[in-house]
C-alpha cells in the first residue's frame, strides 16, 4: 500500500461561486486555522480581506529593484557619454540627462517586474525545489477549470481530521478529501538541477530551435516582398552572364569624360596649378555665403571656425595648421584650390564632396577670413 | 433640524450654509473679475482664459467620467457617479464664463488682427482655420455637443431611479461609445483654441492629449473631494474604503499619464530642437518663469505621486482630501503656465488671478446644492448599485 508511506498534506474542499469562498475564508480565519490556503481560477475581490492577510511585502522588494534599476541605468548612461565615449549628438551636451529619462523608466520597470517574479519564485516558491504537493491532484485540476477551493493543511497547530472535515462541511464544502505526499519526492525527487530535467531542458531546447529554423528558414520559407529584392538588372559589384568576360560594371571607353566635368589637368603639379589657375568666382556677397557654407561644413572641422587651427582635433591628431600663416596668405588662389582638390599630408582630397565652383567659392572665402585676421589700417576706417 | 431623504433613504440636500456661501463665495469672484476688466481688461481676459479652461475640465471632464464608468462596465463608481453628473451640469455655463473673453479677443489673441495676418505668411495660411467666425462656431458647436451628451445622460440615469429599467443603462452605453470619439475631438480643439493659439505660430500635436490629461485630473480631484466631503458628513454612509482606493488609484494614475505626457511633450521638441519648437518652451525658461516650470513639476507630479505612492495613502481619507484639493491648484498653476508666459514675458503675479477660482469655487457649490435638491444623490435605480457598494478589492 503506497498510503502508508506517506503523509498527509491537508484536507481540501471545493466550492461553486466566487461568494462561497470568500464566506469560506472568512469562516476559516475566524475558526482560528493559520495553515490554510484558498485557490480560485482568477483574482477574486476581497479575498484579502475575507482570509485576513496582512498586506504583501513584495512591494518593498518593487520599490528597491525599481530604484536599482533607475539608478544604475543613469549611471550607465553617464559613464558611456561622460567617460567611455563621449560624442556630440545633434549639437547637445555631453550629459543630456532628459534623454536618459525613457531608457531609465523602462530599465526601471523591466528590473522591478522580472526581479520581482524571480524573488517571488524563490522565497514562496523555494526554487529550486519545483514541486508543491497540490500538483497533480484532482483538486487543483478542478480548480483550474471552474471550482473554487480551501486547503487547511496538516501541520495547523489546529489540525484535526474529523473536526476539519466536519468543519468544511459546515461552511459548505463538497467533495472534501485528504491530500497526500511523499516526502522523498518533495525534498529530492524533483529539483530544477537534477540531470536528467536538466538533459530533457537542453535536448528540447536544441530540437525545438532546430526544428524551427529548419521548418521556417529552409522547408517552408517563403520569400516576403520577392519583387523588389529579386529583379532583372544589373547590380554594382555582381557578375554579368551577358558579357563575355563575366564583368558586370563595365569600365568607360578609354578616354571618356563626364558632361560638364573636365579632368582637372594638374594631377600632382602644385606649383602649375598655382601660376596657371584662375578663380573664375567674383567676391560676390552669393559667391561669400556659398564659399562660408561650405567652410564651415567641410573645412573648419580640422582647421577651426575662424581658419587658426584650433578646432577640437587639436591634441587630439596631427595638429591641423592654421591658415593665416605667410605662406598660406601669399599662395595664389590656384595653389589653395589644388590643395582642396588633391589633399595634401593627411588632409584627403575633397573634390568629390566640394564642386569645382564651391571650391573656388570656398577659396575666396578663406580669403575674407584671412583678411580680417590681418586687416590693414585702412581697412578700420 | 430633519433632512430630506430620498424614498431609498439616501439623505438628499446640502444645508443651507454651503449654498449661502456658495453664493457669497460666487458674487466676490464676480466682483473680483469685474474690478480686474475695469482696471486691467487685457491682463483679466487672460485670467478669464484660465479661468474658462479651468471650468471646461472640471465640467467636460466630469461628462468624461461619467461616459467611461458606462462604457468600461465600472461597479465601484456607481454609488458615487451622482457627483460627476452633477459637476458635468458645469457645462451649461461654460457660455456664462467664456463671453467676456470674446469682447476682448483683440487683447489675448494675436491672430485676431487682420492686418497683422495678411502680413504674415504663417498666420495667413493656418486663417482658414484661426478666424475668428469660425472660432465662434467651434465653441458654439463644442458647447452643444457637450450639453447635449450631458443632458441625455443625466436622463437617462434619472430616469432609472423611478423606472429601474435596466436597457437605460444599455443606451447610455451605447451613447458613451458614441460620446468618446467626439469628446476627444471636441476637448483637443477646446486645448487649440484656448490654449494653443495664444501662441499661433507654434504648434505641438500632443498638445490637445496635454490638456485631456490635466482635464480628467481636475473632474477627479474635484468629484473626490466633493464625495469624501459628503461621506464625512454622513450623506453617503455606505461607501467602503475600496471604492476610495479605486479614486485614489485613478488619481495616481492620472498623476502620472500627466507627468509622461508632459514630459513627451517636452522631450520630442528638446530632442529635435527646432526654433519654432522650442521658442515656446524658452519663454517659459527665463525672467522667471523657469522657476514656474519647476514648480509645476514638483506641485504637480513630485508631491502628489510620492503622496499618493503607498496603498495606505490611497484609503487614507485625510491625505486623499487634501491631495484632491493639491490637483485643483496644480491643474490652475499648469493653466497658468500655459496662459501667462504670453501676457507677459516676465513672470508676474496680480491680485486679479483670485477672481476666477472664487467665482468658480462658488459656482461649483450653488451648482452642487441646486442640483442634490432635485437628484437623488445616489443612482438608486441603476442595476449595478449594490455590486458598487458591496465592492472589494
Amino acid at each position: 500500500m503506497p498510503m502508508n508511506e506517506k503523509q498527509q498534506f491537508s484536507l481540501t474542499a471545493l466550492f461553486d461561486t466566487p461568494d462561497e469562498i470568500i464566506h469560506a475564508a472568512h469562516e476559516t480565519s475566524s475558526a482560528g486555522y493559520t495553515r490554510y490556503d484558498v485557490h480560485t481560477p482568477y483574482p477574486v475581490h476581497g479575498m484579502d480581506k475575507a482570509m485576513g492577510l496582512r498586506q504583501s511585502r513584495l512591494g518593498i522588494f518593487v520599490l528597491v529593484f525599481g530604484l536599482l534599476g533607475a539608478v544604475s541605468s543613469v549611471l550607465f548612461m553617464s559613464w558611456v557619454t561622460l567617460v567611455d565615449y563621449p560624442l556630440v549628438i545633434g549639437g547637445k551636451p555631453f550629459w543630456s540627462w532628459p534623454a536618459f529619462v525613457p531608457v531609465a523608466f523602462e530599465i526601471t520597470v523591466l528590473l522591478a517586474a522580472v526581479l520581482l517574479v524571480v524573488t517571488m519564485i524563490v522565497l514562496y516558491f523555494k526554487f529550486p525545489n519545483i514541486s508543491h504537493p497540490l500538483h497533480d491532484t484532482p483538486y487543483m485540476k478542478r480548480i483550474s477549470s471552474d471550482k473554487f477551493g480551501i486547503s487547511i493543511q496538516a501541520d495547523d497547530p489546529k489540525f484535526n481530521e474529523r473536526e476539519v472535515r466536519a468543519f468544511l462541511k459546515k461552511i459548505g464544502g463538497k467533495e472534501i478529501g485528504p491530500v497526500y505526499f511523499d516526502l522523498e519526492d518533495l525534498d529530492h525527487g524533483q529539483t530544477m538541477f537534477d540531470p536528467k530535467f536538466l538533459g530533457v531542458l537542453a535536448l528540447t531546447a536544441i530540437l525545438v530551435a532546430g526544428a524551427t529554423y529548419s521548418v521556417f528558414n529552409q522547408i517552408l520559407f517563403l520569400e516576403p516582398f520577392s519583387w523588389m529584392s529579386t529583379q532583372a538588372k544589373q547590380k554594382a559589384q555582381r557578375p554579368s552572364e551577358l558579357f563575355k568576360d563575366g564583368i558586370g560594371m563595365r569600365p568607360p571607353v578609354e578616354g571618356t569624360v563626364a558632361r560638364g566635368f573636365l579632368p582637372y589637368p594638374f594631377k600632382g603639379k602644385p606649383d602649375e596649378a598655382g601660376k596657371n589657375l584662375v578663380n573664375p568666382l567674383f567676391a560676390t556677397k552669393e559667391v561669400i555665403e556659398r564659399g562660408k557654407a561650405r567652410y564651415l561644413t567641410y573645412c573648419s572641422p580640422c582647421h577651426g571656425n575662424f581658419a587658426r587651427g584650433d578646432s577640437r582635433l587639436r591634441g587630439q591628431f596631427p595638429n591641423p595648421p592654421t591658415l593665416h600663416s605667410d605662406k598660406v596668405r601669399n599662395w595664389p588662389d590656384g595653389s589653395i584650390y589644388h590643395v582642396i582638390t588633391e589633399g595634401q599630408n593627411v588632409m584627403p582630397s575633397y573634390a568629390s564632396q566640394i564642386s569645382r565652383d564651391d571650391r573656388w567659392a570656398t577659396v575666396l572665402y578663406l580669403r575674407v577670413l584671412q583678411r580680417a585676421h590681418n586687416a590693414k589700417e585702412s581697412d578700420l576706417k | 433640524m430633519s433632512i430630506p431623504v430620498s424614498a431609498e433613504g439616501w439623505r438628499k440636500e446640502l444645508p443651507a450654509s454651503v449654498t449661502r456661501l456658495g453664493w457669497i463665495l460666487l458674487i466676490a469672484g464676480v466682483a473680483i473679475a469685474a474690478l480686474g476688466y475695469i482696471v486691467d481688461a487685457r491682463r483679466m481676459a487672460f485670467d478669464n482664459i484660465i479661468g474658462y479652461l479651468f471650468l471646461a475640465s472640471v465640467a467636460a471632464g466630469s461628462v468624461f467620467l461619467v461616459a467611461l464608468e458606462y462604457i468600461g462596465g465600472a461597479v465601484w463608481s456607481v454609488p458615487t457617479r451622482r457627483v460627476n453628473e452633477f459637476l458635468g451640469a458645469l457645462v451649461l455655463l461654460l457660455p456664462l464664463i467664456a463671453l467676456p473673453i470674446f469682447f476682448h479677443l483683440h487683447d489675448v489673441y494675436h491672430w485676431t488682427h487682420e492686418e497683422v495676418v495678411s502680413a504674415d505668411k504663417l498666420l495667413a495660411g493656418k486663417s482658414p482655420y484661426l478666424n475668428v467666425n469660425f472660432f465662434v462656431l467651434r465653441f458654439v458647436v463644442i458647447f452643444a455637443v457637450w450639453s447635449l451628451f450631458h443632458f441625455l445622460f443625466t436622463r437617462n440615469s434619472t430616469k432609472q431611479d423611478t423606472t429601474k429599467d435596466q436597457k437605460l443603462t444599455t443606451i447610455n452605453i451605447r451613447l458613451a461609445a458614441v460620446f468618446m470619439p467626439v469628446f476627444a475631438i471636441s476637448l483637443t480643439l477646446t486645448a487649440v483654441d484656448w490654449a494653443m493659439s495664444l501662441e499661433p505660430h507654434w504648434s505641438s500635436t500632443i498638445f490637445g492629449v496635454y490638456y485631456f490629461s490635466g482635464t480628467v485630473l481636475a473632474a477627479l480631484s474635484a468629484a473626490t473631494y466633493i464625495i469624501i466631503k459628503l461621506h464625512e458628513y454622513g450623506y453617503l454612509p455606505k461607501l467602503q474604503r475600496d471604492s476610495f482606493y479605486s479614486l485614489g488609484a485613478l488619481m495616481f494614475a492620472f498623476i502620472n499619464f500627466w507627468a509622461y505626457i508632459a514630459f513627451s511633450q517636452f522631450l520630442l521638441i528638446w530632442y529635435a530642437d527646432l526654433p519654432e519648437e522650442t521658442v515656446w518652451f524658452m519663454s517659459r525658461w527665463r525672467n522667471g518663469w523657469e522657476y514656474v516650470s519647476i514648480l509645476l513639476i514638483v506641485v504637480h507630479f513630485a508631491i502628489p505621486y510620492f503622496a499618493l505612492l503607498t496603498q495606505d495613502s490611497k484609503m487614507d481619507l485625510k491625505r486623499l482630501k487634501l491631495m484632491a484639493i493639491w490637483i485643483l491648484f496644480a491643474h490652475l498653476l499648469d493653466l497658468y503656465w500655459l496662459v501667462m508666459p504670453t501676457y507677459s514675458e516676465s513672470v508676474s503675479f496680480s491680485w486679479t488671478e483670485f477672481g476666477f477660482p472664487i467665482l468658480l469655487v462658488g459656482l461649483v457649490m450653488v451648482v452642487l446644492s441646486f442640483k442634490m435638491k432635485r437628484n437623488n444623490l445616489v443612482p438608486v435605480g441603476d442595476p449595478k448599485l449594490a455590486r458598487g457598494l458591496s465592492f472589494r478589492l
